[in-house]
């Protein structure tokens, strides 16, 4: 029982760092119908800066919110200069500019900072809190962290005028732009708060896997499984998602099919969400009448 | 009466096919002004060309100043909203999101309740169904949220895209009522495309005829409305 509790919660914890991911993917997504491969290494990148300003003297907390700042404006730069050259073009011509970007990142990083794995450290003591048996500090700390920048993403998208054109421009870019929305720099807005976002994942999962330029890629692939399961253009599923396969990775993991085989799970559940249930969970299917 | 709008030479083009040979037209502040022409005449390139959504070669001179070259976020803060072909709503949003929407660029919260107020009078069915997901409205009640959202702008132009399209005669009746409505007390200008040539007429002061991207005819809408070539071939009596 204990075992099952601990890795439940472990679960919990990781599946909130796959949950930012989601989000992240949903966010650029849902703006622009961009699957953004790229976005684990951009936030590898992020947790990189990071980890330079730590250990240039930062404390911790300045490093975070400096490493927030600096993707944020690297997202939005990224989009301007990378990504609207591309807007128009078929879509498989953007995939392989996604598929550049995660090349160049992860070799910009290799290249910058060398590949020895690096320890990163936590924000959060070690000790577990309260004295409990079952969750270390860090995890209670992710989750927490989790669930405080899902309320700020959400307030923002549903309460400020911002938020607001976002969701329009998404949605019909042409009756955006009609009521007088600069709908490119909404998108642009959307991937600086996706690379933000990611680099807090990437903060967080960094003190768990070690910081390396390759450490995204098993986080990337459950954070689209996440992503996928909770449908695409869903914020809330997304997160949702992320932690149910967290949930389902840890368990699956320690009693069926051993921590060897636990990433090909990732893969699997995107195999079956699309076969079976292509919207998601949350996936929104328009109602509409003519 | 001044002009508001002024098209010159207007050309317009899709990729490689012209569509638009050189479109003169001129608004008066305002009045309500109607293209009518047959399918494929034109008559939605000519708002999207003034809107700046489609590639144009010509001049387009709005309130004294030169458009053509401007982006449709810049046309609209300028003050043209336009109801699109297929009325452009935003289907996941509510209506209120929709209507807030329309009133995005606008600085004067005290003018946007005033006028999200009166637009509720005109349209009472929008003050219901408030919070409802606009893909859930029927027909002429989107319509009636297009042309709502369009006001919240607080337009000096109005350019209206086939309001009649798809809708119940009892229900084009009352757009229409309210439209005239809007342009009498608020003193909004239109530029209205339409294929119900009888209705777009009666509201009408001027008309123009639209003919594989030409005009043909530039007159009063009375004038226009008894001519008897015209009566056979766009009000088919």
């Amino acid at each position: 029982m204990d075992l099952f509790l601990q890795q439940f919660l472990s679960g919990v914890a990781i599946g909130g760092v796959y949950a930012l991911v989601a989000l992240a993917v949903v966010m650029i997504y849902q703006a622009s119908d961009h699957f953004n491969f790229a976005q684990g290494e951009m936030a590898m990148f992020s947790t990189y800066v990071a980890w330079w300003l730590i250990a240039a003297g930062w404390p911790y907390w300045a490093a975070f919110f400096a490493t927030l700042a600096i993707s944020f404006v690297g997202g939005v730069a990224l989009e301007r200069i990378v990504i609207r050259p591309v807007e128009q073009a078929p879509v498989l011509n953007q995939v392989v500019v996604f598929i550049g970007l995660l090349v160049i990142f992860n070799a910009l990083a290799g290249w910058l900072f060398d590949y020895t794995i690096k320890p990163f450290p936590s924000p959060f003591p070690e000790q577990p809190l309260f004295g409990n048996r079952y969750i270390g500090s860090h995890e209670l700390g992710v989750i927490a962290l989790t669930l405080v920048l899902l309320v700020l993403v959400f307030a923002f998208l549903r309460l400020t005028p911002t938020g607001l054109a976002m969701r329009a421009a998404a949605e019909n870019p042409t009756s955006a732009r009609l009521v007088g929305i600069r709908v490119g720099w909404m998108l642009a807005l959307g991937w600086g708060l996706a690379a933000a976002i990611g680099a807090v994942a990437g903060m967080m999962i960094a003190p768990i896997v070690f910081l390396e330029p390759n450490m995204m890629i098993g986080t990337l692939l459950y954070g689209f499984a996440g992503a996928l399961l909770g449908g695409l253009d869903s914020p809330a599923g997304a997160v949702l998602g992320g932690i149910l396969v967290g949930i389902a990775e840890n368990l699956l993991g320690t009693y069926v099919v051993g921590p060897e085989l636990k990433l090909t799970l990732a893969l699997v559940l995107i195999v079956l969400v699309l076969l079976l249930r292509p919207n998601g969970l949350f996936g929104r299917r328009i109602v509409r009448h003519v | 009466m001044a002009g508001l709008l002024e098209v010159a030479g207007l050309e317009a083009f899709y990729g490689q096919t012209q569509a638009l040979f050189g479109i003169d037209l001129e608004l008066e502040v305002g009045s309500v002004t109607t293209i009518l022409g047959a399918n494929g005449a034109g008559k939605t390139t000519t708002l999207r060309a003034i809107s700046g959504l489609v590639r144009t070669r010509g001049r387009i001179r709005f309130d004294g100043r030169r458009t053509e070259r401007l982006s449709p976020e810049t046309i609209a803060r300028l003050g043209i909203a336009h109801v699109p072909d297929g009325r452009g709503t935003f289907l996941r949003l509510s209506v209120a999101e929709n209507l807030r929407l329309g009133a995005y660029q606008r600085r004067d919260p005290a003018g946007i309740r005033a006028d999200l107020e009166r637009l509720e009078s005109y349209f009472p069915v929008l003050a219901e169904r408030r919070r409802q997901q606009a893909g859930t409205l029927s027909g002429g009640e989107q319509q009636m949220l297009a042309i709502a959202r369009a006001l919240m702008l607080r337009p000096r132009l109005l350019l209206l895209d086939e309001p009649s399209f798809g809708l119940a005669p009892l229900v084009i009746r009352e757009i229409f009522r309210i439209l005239g409505q809007i342009n009498r007390e608020d003193r909004v200008s239109m530029l209205l495309v339409e294929q119900n040539a009888e209705l777009a007429l009666a509201l009408a002061d001027r008309a123009y005829l639209l003919e594989t991207g030409r005009i043909v005819r530039a007159e009063p809408a009375a004038e226009l409305g008894a001519d008897a070539a015209i009566r056979r071939a766009y009000l088919g009596y």
